[in-house]
C-alpha cells in the first residue's frame, strides 16, 4: 500500500479556475437492495452516511455515500480504510443479495476550484449547473467519458472518472481552464 | 465610384483606423468595419468571380445572405476559404484575397466561360459529360476538378483553438432586433430562464438602421435600455457574435459563436459551438430582403437597397454618387431618402408598380426626385461596375425608353422571412399572397415531445414588416402581459410581385437575369429545366445549382421557384420550398470538433505502467482506446529484431507481459453460477472456488464474440476475464441480459477492469522470480495449473492466477493498479539474474499461434462459431441451453462443409500473407476462383524458425497432411501443408511444470 500512487499524482493545473487531481480516493461499489434495513445499517455503520435518496450524495466529514443507481451506492472513505471497510461491510451483509467491490485504484478523483469553476464543467459536461443542487450527484459524461459529479464546497465541484483516461480528463479540464477562455466576462 | 463619406456610420470609430490587404495592395478601415463596408469604403466595386462563368462580382448584401463577397482570409494555420465579407469584422492586419479568378482578379481567363454561356446551360454538366464513356476519366474530370470549388483548401495546421459549452434555457430568442429584444423581455419578465442571442456584433437589427420610432424614442436609443435591462437581469444570458445554426429534435439548439474571430491571436478560443437544450425557441430572425431579376442585375454595383442602406447609415460609405433604385415596394423609398439625407444623387426610382402613392413614396417626391411608375430597368449598363441603367416599361418586353448614368443599382423585390429555423424541425410554410412571401404556419409547427409548439416565429420571421405589428406580435409571442411597446410607422401600399424585370422579356435579356449569383444559375436556366421536364423544385435545384452555393440560395430561392412555378403555369405554393436544412450559414469544422484535437482528440487508455513503457522504447499498437506496446525496441533493433529477441527470450528465461488491459468483471450472487452457465459455452457453476476454467461467449446467433479465463472467487462470486477489447462490451452484454431478459436473477457485477494492474510473468524463470519477490507458494503442488490464490507478494496485495497464454509456465498476477508501476519495477529488478525482459503484444500473438490458441478478431470475424474452431471441447453437449445454442442447430451452422481451423506450414518455409485465401478448381459464377479457405494468423515463428498459419478450411480438420495453394500479390503460389494448429509443444510440458 505503501508503493501507492494515484493516476496523475496530484498533476494541477491553474487557468481561469484550478483543476487539481485528488490524490488516492477509498471508493467503493455497493450493489443491494438499498431499501434494506440491514443495507442501511450496513452504510451508516461503515460511513456514518444515510442511504442517499436518488442522484443525491450524503457526506459525514471524510466520508460520504453517493446514489448510482437504484441499486448501486458509492461508498467514499479514505484510501487505508477501503480495504477494511469492504470487509466490514461484506460482514454486515452476510446472507443478502449484494456486491461489495474496492474500486479505489479504479478512479481519478479531480477538483475543480474558482469562483467559476462550473465554466470550466460546462463546457465538457451536458449538465444544467445552475439547477445543480448542493448534494446532488450527476453522473454524465466529461466530453468523450464517463464521469460523476457533485459541488463539494461553495466554489468546488469534485469530479470523478476512470483511472485509465486520467489523463484525458486532465487534458480536457486544462484546455477548459484556461485563462481567456471564461464563458460569462462581466 | 464607392467611397466613404466625411461624416457619419454608426459603427464605425474613426479614432481607431485599420489596416489591411486586398489581393496584396495595402488599404484601410476603421473598427467596426466589415470586410465588405471597408472594401466598398476604398472602391473595391469587383471583389471576386462567379463559379462557372467566372463573372465579376462585387458586394451585394450586407448579412449573411451575401452571395459574392467571399474571400480568402488569413494566411498559414489561420487562413479560411470562403469568409463572408459582409459578416466578418475588420481587424487590423487582416489579409484578404479574392477567389475563383487565374492568374488575376482584373484579368481572368475563365472569364472566357462567359462568351460560352450559351454552350453552358442548365444541366450542362449531365449532359455533356454522359458519353462517350472513357472521356469522363480523362477529359472532364480533371477539366471539373480543375475548375470547380471556390477558395483553396487550408494546407496548415489550424493554429486556433475550439470548444463546445451546453447550456439550458426555458426559452431561447434567436435575433436581437426589436423583436427578439421585446420577446426576451417578455419572457425574462415572466421568469423564464432566457437566452438572447444574435449572430452579428450588434444589437438591435434593421430598425435602428431604418430609423423606427419606439417608445416615443429613437429605436438606438431603445434597444440601448433594454439590452441594459436584460443585461441586469439573473435569468437573462445575452450572447453576440452567435449564430443559431441550426435547430434539432427536442429543443436542442446549436449556435456558434466568433470569440476571436476579430481579435486572432489573442489566446481565446476561436469559437465556441453551443449545445442548448431549451423549452421553446423564439426565432426572431427578420427577413432577407430579394433581389429583382433584370439583365444585368449581376454587375458589380448593383445593390440590395436594404444594403444600401446600411452601408451608408452603419459605415458611412456611399455606393456611388448617383444610385437609381428600382424596387416593387415601398420599402426601397427608405433607401432614397437616406441617400438624399447624406447629399448623394437619387436619379429616379423605378417602380413596377403601375400607380404609386403612399407616404414615403410622397416624401421622396417631395425632395424632387422622379419617382417613374410602371417602369423598370432593361438592362444594366457596365462591366466591372454599373454605369447605367437603361429603362423600360416593366409590362413590356424591354424595350429602352431612356438611359439614366449611374454609378449604382439600388434593388428590392420585395422581403422573404428567414424560416430557416422555424422549418429545421419540419415546421410548415404558407404562401401569403397579399405580401408575396412565404412565411411560418403558425398551425403546423415544429413540435416538441409534448405535442406542443418548439418554435415559435415573431417579428419579420414571421411575415410581419410594420414596426407596431412587430412589437405587439413579439410581445404576445412571448407570453408579455400588458401593452407590446408602442412603434411608430408608416403606412405602406402593397407589392406587386414582380420575378421577371420587364415581365415580358425574351430570351436575351433572360439569360442576363441572375438568380443565383455565386453559382450562375439564370432565368433562362430555371425556364430550360422547367421545359425539359424539371417539376420538383428539388430536382430543378439539383439540375440547374440554384441555391447550391455557399449562401444556399438565400437570395435566390424564391425567384427561383417563382420562375419556375411561373413556367409550369401553376401557383407557387404549388410548387413549394427546397428543405431547409441546417446550418443557417456554414459553421467551421473546428467548432464541431470543439476540443476534441491533439492530445485530447480522444480518449487514450493508459496502464498504470503507461509511462514505464513509453521510458523503456515502446513502440505502441492501439488496442480499442488503449495503447499496448506492441514490442520494446532496443537502440539498433527493428520492429521484427525485436519481436523475435522477446519471444525467444520468454521462451527460454523470463518475460513480463502487462495484460492490465484485459476485462475484469465481478459476477456475484445466488444466480450467479445460473447466469454464467447461459452466457458461456461450457459450465462455470460447477468451477471449484480456487480454480480457473478457459470459456467462450457467443451472441443469440451463435458467433463466437470473446473468450477469456473464469476464476472462482468464492461460493456465490465468479471473476470473468474478458477480451481488451471487449471488456466494456461484454459489461454491457452482462448487465442487458440481467435487466432486460432474466430481471429476477440474483445477480450483480462490476466492471473492475481498472481496478487491477496484471502482470503476466511467464517462461522457464517465471516461478523463480515469485519464490524471490516471496510471499507465496506458488509450487507446482500449491498452486498447479489453472489454479489461483490471493495474498502478498513481495510486500503487494496480490491475486497469482497461474493460467498461460503462451505455452510456458506463467502467472498472471494482479495488484492495486495504484501500486502497479512499483509491482512492475520489483519484477523489472528482481527479474534481472533470471534474464527478465518485457515483451508487447506482437510477442504474445505469436506464442498463442506456435500453441494453437485462437484470437478473437484474428480467427473469429462474426462469422464463426466455435465448432469451427476445433473448440468443441469447450461446449457442453449437457446443459439445456446457453446464448449461443439453438443457434449453432441451424443446418448452416452445422454443415459438415463449413470452413474449420487448421494449422498451415508452407513447404518453402516462408510466411503466407495475413488473409490469403486457398484457392479450389474452377470458377464462381462471377468468373472468380473458387476458394476453399484463408488464413487468419500467420507470423514468422522464431521458436521454430519458419513460416506458420492458422486458417479456416473447408473440412478442415479431415484433410490433414493435403497441400493447398494460396495466390499471392504478384503472381507467387504458396503451397502449403494442413497440420494441427498446436506447433509447439503439444503435450503441454513446458507450463506444467
Amino acid at each position: 500500500m505503501s508503493n501507492a500512487v494515484s493516476a496523475l499524482n496530484g498533476e494541477v493545473h491553474k487557468g481561469f479556475a484550478e483543476v487539481a487531481e485528488a490524490g488516492l480516493q477509498g471508493m467503493i461499489t455497493l450493489r443491494g437492495d438499498l431499501s434494506s434495513a440491514k443495507l442501511k445499517k450496513a452504510v451508516k455503520d461503515a460511513t456514518g452516511c444515510d442511504v442517499p435518496a436518488t442522484r443525491r450524495i450524503v457526506m459525514a466529514g471524510d466520508k460520504a455515500v453517493g446514489w448510482m443507481s437504484p441499486d448501486e451506492l458509492l461508498l467514499l472513505v479514505p484510501y487505508a480504510e477501503a480495504a477494511a471497510t469492504v470487509a466490514s461491510v461484506e460482514a454486515a451483509l452476510a446472507g443478502e443479495h449484494a456486491l461489495v467491490a474496492d474500486v479505489s485504484d479504479a478512479r481519478v478523483t479531480i477538483r475543480i476550484r474558482g469562483e467559476k469553476a462550473a465554466e470550466v464543467l460546462m463546457k465538457l459536461c451536458p449538465v444544467d449547473f445552475p439547477s445543480l443542487a448542493e448534494g446532488e450527484l450527476r453522473r454524465t459524461r466529461a466530453a468523450q467519458v464517463a464521469a460523476a459529479l457533485w459541488r463539494s464546497g461553495p466554489e468546488e465541484f469534485t469530479l470523478v472518472s476512470f483511472r485509465s483516461v486520467a489523463g484525458y480528463v486532465m487534458g480536457l479540464l486544462e484546455h477548459s481552464a484556461r485563462s481567456g477562455s471564461e464563458i460569462f466576462t462581466a | 465610384m464607392s467611397t466613404r463619406l466625411a461624416t457619419g456610420g454608426r459603427l464605425i470609430d474613426r479614432a481607431k483606423p485599420m489596416s489591411f490587404t486586398f489581393n496584396g495592395r495595402k488599404l484601410g478601415g476603421y473598427e467596426g468595419d466589415t470586410l465588405a463596408s471597408a472594401l466598398l469604403a476604398e472602391d473595391e466595386m469587383m471583389i471576386g468571380r462567379s463559379f462557372k462563368y467566372h463573372r465579376p462580382r462585387g458586394v451585394v448584401a450586407s448579412g449573411a445572405e451575401e452571395p459574392n463577397g467571399v474571400l480568402g482570409l488569413g494566411e498559414g494555420g489561420r487562413f479560411e476559404p470562403n469568409q463572408r465579407a459582409t459578416t466578418t469584422e475588420l481587424f487590423e492586419g487582416a489579409v484578404t484575397r479574392s477567389q475563383n479568378h487565374w492568374p488575376t482578379l482584373e484579368l481572368d481567363v475563365g472569364a472566357i466561360n462567359a462568351k460560352l454561356a450559351r454552350f453552358l446551360p442548365a444541366g450542362f454538366y449531365y449532359k455533356m459529360f454522359m458519353y462517350p464513356r472513357s472521356f469522363w476519366k480523362h477529359v472532364y474530370e480533371p477539366f471539373i476538378r480543375q475548375s470547380a470549388g471556390l477558395g483553396r483548401v487550408p494546407k496548415d495546421r489550424d493554429e486556433d483553438r475550439y470548444e463546445h459549452t451546453y447550456a439550458f434555457a426555458d426559452t431561447v430568442v434567436v435575433g436581437g432586433g426589436i423583436a427578439g429584444l421585446t420577446a426576451a423581455l417578455a419572457a425574462a419578465k415572466a421568469g423564464q430562464r432566457v437566452v438572447l442571442i444574435e449572430q452579428t456584433a450588434h444589437w438591435g437589427g434593421r430598425a435602428v438602421v431604418d430609423g423606427v420610432e419606439i417608445e416615443g424614442e429613437a429605436a438606438e436609443a431603445w434597444v440601448k435600455k433594454a439590452i441594459e435591462a436584460l443585461g441586469a437581469m439573473e435569468n437573462v444570458t445575452l450572447r453576440t457574435r452567435t449564430m443559431a445554426s441550426g435547430l434539432y429534435d427536442h429543443g436542442y439548439l446549436l449556435a456558434e459563436e466568433k470569440i476571436s474571430d476579430h481579435t486572432p491571436g489573442d489566446g481565446r478560443p476561436k469559437k465556441r459551438l453551443w449545445r442548448i437544450r431549451a423549452g421553446r425557441i423564439i426565432t426572431a430572425t427578420g427577413a432577407i430582403e430579394r433581389p429583382l431579376s433584370f439583365a444585368g442585375n449581376d454587375i458589380p454595383g448593383v445593390l440590395l437597397a436594404s444594403a444600401v442602406r446600411d452601408y451608408v447609415v452603419n459605415w458611412a460609405v456611399s455606393p456611388g454618387d448617383r444610385t437609381v433604385i428600382v424596387t416593387n415596394n415601398d420599402d426601397a423609398y427608405r433607401t432614397a431618402l437616406v441617400l438624399l439625407d447624406v447629399g448623394l444623387v437619387v436619379p429616379a426610382v423605378l417602380d413596377a408598380r403601375p400607380e404609386v402613392k403612399g407616404p414615403l413614396a410622397d416624401a421622396v417626391r417631395a425632395r424632387g426626385v422622379r419617382v417613374l411608375e410602371g417602369r423598370g430597368i432593361a438592362k444594366v449598363k457596365g462591366g466591372r461596375r454599373v454605369t447605367g441603367v437603361s429603362i423600360c416599361a416593366h409590362a413590356g418586353e424591354g424595350s429602352e425608353i431612356e438611359t439614366i448614368a449611374c454609378d449604382a443599382v439600388a434593388m428590392s423585390g420585395g422581403w422573404s422571412p428567414v424560416v430557416h429555423l422555424w422549418s429545421h424541425c419540419g415546421g410548415k410554410l404558407l404562401w401569403d399572397e397579399a405580401q408575396a412571401m412565404f412565411r411560418p404556419d403558425a398551425s403546423r409547427p415544429a413540435t416538441g415531445a409534448d405535442g406542443e409548439a418548439m418554435v415559435v416565429a415573431v417579428g419579420s420571421a414571421n411575415g410581419i414588416l410594420r414596426a407596431d405589428e412587430v412589437l405587439a406580435d413579439a410581445h404576445k409571442a412571448a407570453g408579455g402581459t400588458g401593452d407590446a411597446p408602442n412603434a411608430a410607422a408608416e403606412a405602406e401600399g402593397s407589392i406587386l410581385p414582380v420575378w421577371i424585370m420587364p415581365q415580358g422579356a425574351g430570351y436575351a435579356l433572360r439569360m442576363k437575369m441572375w438568380l443565383d449569383y455565386q453559382n450562375d444559375v439564370k432565368v433562362s436556366d430555371v425556364q430550360l429545366a422547367a421545359r425539359e421536364g424539371y417539376e420538383s423544385v428539388e430536382h430543378t435545384k439539383r439540375y440547374t445549382t440554384l441555391g447550391m452555393a455557399t449562401d444556399q440560395g438565400k437570395l435566390s430561392n424564391i425567384n427561383g421557384l417563382a420562375v419556375l412555378s411561373d413556367a409550369l403555369h401553376r401557383p407557387i405554393p404549388a410548387t413549394g420550398t427546397t428543405t431547409f436544412r441546417p446550418p443557417y450559414t456554414p459553421i467551421t469544422m473546428g467548432s464541431i470538433a470543439g476540443e476534441a484535437r491533439g492530445e485530447i482528440f480522444q480518449p487514450l487508455r493508459r496502464t498504470p505502467m503507461h509511462e514505464w513503457h513509453e521510458a523503456h522504447g515502446a513502440y505502441w499498437e492501439p488496442v480499442g482506446l488503449w495503447r499496448r506496446p506492441y514490442c520494446f525496441m532496443r537502440s539498433g533493433e527493428g520492429v521484427e529484431d525485436a519481436v523475435r529477441r522477446e519471444v525467444r527470450n520468454t521462451r527460454n528465461s523470463l518475460g513480463l507481459l502487462d495484460a492490465s488491459t484485459l476485462g475484469k468483471i465481478l459476477v456475484k450472487g445466488p444466480d450467479a453460477g445460473k447466469f454464467l452457465d447461459m452466457l458461456y459455452t461450457n459450465v462455470m457453476s460447477t468451477l471449484p472456488v480456487g480454480k480457473c476454467r478457459y470459456g467462450l461467449m457467443c451472441t443469440e446467433n451463435g458467433f463466437l464474440t470473446d473468450d477469456g479465463v473464469v476464476v472462482r472467487i468464492s461460493e456465490d462470486s465468479w471473476l470473468c476475464h474478458t477480451t481488451s477489447g471487449g471488456a466494456d462490451r461484454i459489461h454491457g452484454h452482462m448487465e442487458d441480459w440481467l435487466q432486460c431478459e432474466w430481471w429476477d436473477w440474483k445477480v450483480y457485477t462490476a466492471n473492475l477492469t481498472e481496478q487491477y494492474a496484471q502482470v503476466a510473468v511467464v517462461g522457464p524463470n517465471a516461478r523463480k522470480l515469485l519464490e524471490k519477490l516471496g510471499g507465496m507458494d506458488v509450487s507446482k503442488d500449491a498452486m498447479p495449473f489453472m489454479t489461483w490464490a490471493e495474498g502478498t507478494l513481495g510486500g503487494f496485495r496480490a491475486r497469482v492466477f497461474r493460467i498461460s497464454f503462451s505455452g510456458e509456465l506463467s502467472y498472471e498476477i494482479a495488484v492495486p493498479a495504484s501500486e502497479g508501476l512499483a509491482f512492475w519495477e520489483k519484477l523489472m529488478e528482481a527479474g534481472q539474474e533470471f534474464g527478465v525482459m518485457p515483451y508487447g503484444t506482437e510477442a504474445l500473438h505469436i506464442m498463442r499461434a506456435e500453441k494453437g490458441f485462437i484470437m478473437i478478431g484474428d480467427e473469429t470475424d462474426g462469422t464463426v462459431i466455435p465448432q469451427d474452431l476445433g473448440l468443441g471441447w469447450a461446449i457442453s453437449k449437457k446443459k439445456p441451453d446457453y446464448l449461443g445454442k439453438r443457434a449453432q442447430e441451424r443446418s448452416f451452422l452445422a454443415d459438415p462443409e463449413r470452413w474449420q481451423l487448421v494449422g498451415l506450414e508452407t513447404l518453402d518455409g516462408s510466411v503466407i500473407p495475413d488473409g490469403a485465401y486457398a484457392v479450389a478448381p474452377g470458377t464462381n459464377a462471377n468468373g472468380q476462383r473458387n476458394v476453399q479457405g484463408r488464413v487468419t494468423s500467420t507470423y514468422h515463428s522464431p521458436t521454430l524458425d519458419k513460416g506458420i498459419a492458422m486458417g479456416l478450411v473447408r473440412r478442415g480438420p479431415e484433410r490433414m497432411g493435403e497441400v493447398i495453394e494460396f495466390p499471392t500479390d504478384g503472381g507467387r503460389v504458396v503451397k502449403a501443408r494442413i497440420v494441427s494448429p498446436v506447433f509447439y509443444d503439444p503435450e503441454g510440458e513446458k507450463q506444467n511444470v
